[in-house]
């Protein structure tokens, strides 16, 4: 299982409390990661990633393992201690304005 | 005994204000959706316990949110109440994508940047919600960058109405200060067909068709701001009111000039007569009297409070030109709030009550037509707009 912790906002739109299991297929990278959290929580869909693009919001951050991943290209494959579940995916909004 | 519901949308939330028809004692709920941006909130004229929403953050974008039950509980359309196979929310409300479709999506492309390039167009948000007049399903969100949308299912899909951008003078529209919205949209009781919207800095646009094909009615309007003052496009309008009675009467509230149309906005003239000042951002009428208007009047485009730091609100009763300062109860010394486009409404009781929020979080209600007013709340974040449902 694949943990991702959401942001509090994001926690409430979706309703969930605390972290998020998922079960990603094939290789853990923040496209399928992104791609099982959004089939799950559709109302999700568009306040990570754009609708049509698919890119990540100007203001949103995936920190893996205490390094910052927002830069990476969405298939490169994340951390193996992401992917084994020992850590979790942090999405969060950015330190920005007030 | 009938009662008034307000619904605020405010820079870090929602909050729903309830009285009964004295208006005197007002219950306060929330905050709704603490800590994101509601622009507006607004309820269905067909069915008031149908509310809807909309939330917006910088960090995650947009959602839109409905209510079923005039305000206690909210959901995204489609979302909680209708559970997915693993019995999770399934809403995906918040999908506002431009028509690039061939067939009525050309050739919607780009508008006018700051810089005087051309841009192209980027979905930011919902400035407005207008819901139907008659089906609770039915409303209409204006957008920024400027487009008008539609949704027929309770909000949970949007389609946009490309009409207005494919007018032809969408890559003259520009940005104004506060982005380049649709904030104003206004449904004719009397002709279904029939729609006025405005938008900043293009001008007021009026369909006849239900939305396929749209006009601009910008005649009359003087903007100094602009290369050529009278241009058909490029105002900076910043708000349009009009009584339902009288829907061929339109007043607006530019970003200078305090305008008004006799011809469904064929053509304006300006009415600012008496007034200190006529740069503002609200104007409504009054739920009985077709010829009484409120303005705020602010002291200028580059200092965005009342003049004299007297907070007064202007009522005409004269359809504008001369106007007379409201001012008891209101605070006359050292207020320096800004009132912005969406932060006025009026109830349909008797007489009229009359509302507003300013960006220093007071909501200020009148329940004689503005003779006299008195805060409801003193302290919300900064208010974006004010709505007001009359309930049986």
């Amino acid at each position: 299982m694949i943990r991702v912790l959401l942001p509090a906002h994001l926690k409430t739109l979706a309703q969930v409390n605390g972290e998020v299991e998922l079960e990603v297929h094939g290789p853990v990278t923040q496209r399928s990661v992104l791609d099982a959290l959004e089939g799950r929580y559709r109302v999700l869909r568009g306040t990570i990633r754009d609708h049509v693009t698919l890119g990540r919001r100007p203001l949103v951050r995936f920190f893996a393992c205490s390094e910052d991943w927002s830069h990476e290209p969405p298939d490169t494959p994340l951390p193996p201690a992401i992917a084994t579940g020992q850590e979790p995916l942090l999405i969060l909004g950015a330190i920005a304005g007030g | 005994m009938s009662g008034v519901r307000i619904l605020i949308g405010t820079r870090k939330g929602g909050f729903v204000l309830t009285a009964d028809g004295k208006r005197k004692r007002w219950e306060v709920s929330g905050p709704h959706f603490a800590g994101w941006e509601i622009y507006h909130m607004k309820g269905s004229p067909a069915d008031p316990s149908r509310l809807y929403a909309s939330q917006t953050s910088g960090w995650f974008g947009q959602v839109i949110q409905r209510s079923s039950d005039g305000g206690k509980t909210w959901e995204p359309p489609g979302g909680p109440l209708e559970k997915g196979p693993e019995g999770f929310p399934k809403g995906e409300s918040n999908k506002f994508v431009y028509d690039t479709s061939p067939g009525t999506g050309q050739p919607l492309t780009t508008h006018q940047w700051y810089d005087g390039t051309q841009h192209p167009w980027e979905f930011k948000r919902v400035w407005h919600l207008e819901p139907s007049l008659t089906d609770p399903d039915t409303l209409y969100a204006g957008v920024e960058d400027a487009a008008l949308f539609q949704s027929v299912d309770g909000g949970k899909t949007w389609q946009e109405l490309a009409g207005l951008r494919g007018h032809g003078s969408g890559p003259q529209w520009a940005p104004g200060a506060g982005g380049m919205c649709l904030h104003t949209i206004l449904l004719d009781p009397g002709n279904p067909k029939r729609m006025f919207i405005a938008i900043s800095s293009a001008g007021a646009f009026r369909t006849d068709d239900a939305g396929n094909t749209w006009k601009p009615i910008n005649r009359g309007l003087h903007s100094q701001y602009i290369p050529d003052p009278t241009a058909e496009v490029g105002h900076c309008v910043h708000r349009i009111a009009m009584h339902g009675s009288h829907p061929n009467v339109l007043f607006m509230q530019k970003h200078w000039d305090v305008l008004r149309s006799d011809d469904a906005g064929d053509s304006w003239h300006e009415v600012s007569g008496n007034l200190p000042t006529d740069f503002g951002f609200v104007i409504d009428v009054h739920a009985h009297e077709p010829e009484t208007v409120y303005v705020v009047p602010i002291k200028s485009d580059s200092e965005h409070y009342p003049p004299d730091g007297k907070l007064r609100v202007y009522r005409s009763r004269t359809g504008g030109n001369q106007w007379e300062p409201l001012t008891k109860g209101l605070p006359q010394r050292d207020c320096y709030v800004n009132v912005l486009r969406d932060a006025m409404a009026v109830d349909t009781l008797d007489p009229c009550g009359v509302y507003f929020g300013t960006t220093g979080g007071q909501v200020y209600g009148s329940a004689d037509a503005g003779d006299s007013w008195a805060p409801i709340v003193r302290d919300l974040p900064a208010v974006l707009s004010v709505e007001v449902q009359t309930l049986p």
